[in-house]
């Protein structure tokens, strides 16, 4: 009994002081941004292997999405006689949730956990300690490259997954159920917004990007340098961002909408 | 070599992302056929506005000329003041001109559809439409058909 309450005091003060450190780490980087601007080749690097590197499998989910959107939507839709509406539908969803939320996930599994493992397998190797010995900070050398290229992309691969998902339900609900092309897009622009819809889902995107990035670098600096360590810090970044990121949707949709 | 490639990627990824920002703000949302060209107000009290919104739109003979720009509570009639911005290309709008507000088929969205009058002077900045219709609230319509048909019943 004892020992169980025990066990539950243990973790909580080790989440706490996990929490602390991943603040510490986050403000280390952000006091570090203007130097990392300046040796821009880290950072356009990073970019390449965290954003362009994830484009296809976003492209390629937003493409179903998009068609499974539109399908579903249609067989509910049509009940009601309101089948022109299918193009608001798609966007609405898109734009507000899906394009934020999935491109987040996807980005979670697909760049966080090669983030982590990557720092967690440096700091294994001692490559981190070897920086530190030649007067190198590896938190402006490794993580904060990794941590900036993260929130840069999140957004574009948000927004680039919302239109890839809108002409994805483009191409099945002209193409195969037949709803007039014009109507599509003219019932989309009339109830779409800029400000409510678009921006707010970029900025729900920007929190993803910082949300997901910190995550994954922290977990990978402060993983045990073995290879079992290395190994539950992936997996402990993929869970625990993709649950975040449900989380965070469901505040920032409840103060926005 | 490589190098070069990487760069070119990620400049290609993210003018990419520009660009889909721009399709998003023009083709999906309506940012573009949202703003009125340097409009003027024009106010009109209605007795009841049932579901109109604030950005719904104001046609005349079907074409949209404008946008509802404020609603509020008129506190000595207790009407709805209406103000609409009007796009400055449509200025030639008699004085007598009359607005009701109208609903997009039977369940839509309600926007003010105005009709024009035979007065030779024209609308401007700052002007009142005083004849006005209000909105049909489709609940009273049942309402009263419910109360007719149960007393024409002997």
């Amino acid at each position: 009994m004892i020992s169980a309450v025990r066990s539950i005091g243990a973790f909580s003060l080790a989440v706490l002081a996990a929490s602390g450190r991943a603040c510490i780490l986050l403000i280390q980087m952000l006091g570090n941004i203007p130097t990392s601007v300046r040796r821009y080749e880290l950072l356009v690097e990073q970019l390449f292997h965290v954003g362009v590197l994830t484009l296809p499998i976003i492209i390629v989910a937003a493409l179903f999405v998009g068609m499974v959107l539109a399908l579903q939507g249609y067989n509910t839709l049509v009940d009601f006689g309101a089948e022109s509406s299918l193009g608001l539908l798609v966007a609405l969803s898109l734009t507000r949730e899906l394009g934020p939320v999935l491109a987040g996930l996807l980005f979670a599994g697909r760049a966080g956990a090669a983030l982590t493992a990557e720092i967690g397998l440096m700091k294994a190797t001692e490559q981190l300690a070897g920086m530190e010995m030649m007067a190198v900070d590896p938190v402006r050398r490794v993580l904060l490259p990794r941590f900036l290229a993260g929130v840069i992309s999140v957004p574009i691969l948000a927004i680039l997954f919302t239109a890839v998902g809108i002409l994805g339900g483009y191409l099945l609900s002209v193409d195969v159920l037949g709803i007039d092309q014009g109507v599509y897009w003219s019932v989309m622009q009339e109830g779409v917004d800029f400000q409510q819809d678009v921006l707010n889902g970029l900025f729900k995107s920007l929190v993803f990007g910082a949300l997901i990035s910190l995550l994954a670098v922290f977990i990978g600096y402060d993983a045990r340098p073995t290879p079992a360590g290395v190994g539950a810090a992936t997996t402990l970044t993929v869970v625990l961002s993709s649950l975040l990121v449900l989380a965070v949707d469901f505040s920032l949709t409840s103060m926005m909408f | 070599m490589k190098k070069q490639l990487i760069e070119i990627t990620v400049g290609l990824f993210v003018v990419a992302g520009i660009l889909v920002l721009l399709f998003l703000s023009f083709r999906v949302s309506n940012l573009n056929s949202d703003s009125v060209s340097n409009p003027y107000q024009v106010k009109a009290q209605f007795d009841n506005i049932g579901g109109l919104k604030v950005k719904a739109p104001v046609t005349m003979a079907g074409v949209r000329i404008g946008r509802v720009g404020a609603i509020s509570l008129d506190s000595a009639s207790y009407q709805a003041k209406v103000t609409m911005d009007i796009s400055g290309a449509y200025n030639k709008l008699p004085v007598d001109s009359s607005a009701s507000i109208n609903t997009q088929g039977l369940l839509g969205e309600q926007f003010i559809s105005l009709e024009p009058g035979g007065d030779k002077k024209y609308l401007k900045e700052g002007d009142s439409i005083r004849l006005t219709q209000s909105a049909v609230v489709l609940e009273n319509l049942i309402g009263q058909l419910l109360y007719k048909g149960s007393s024409n019943n002997p």
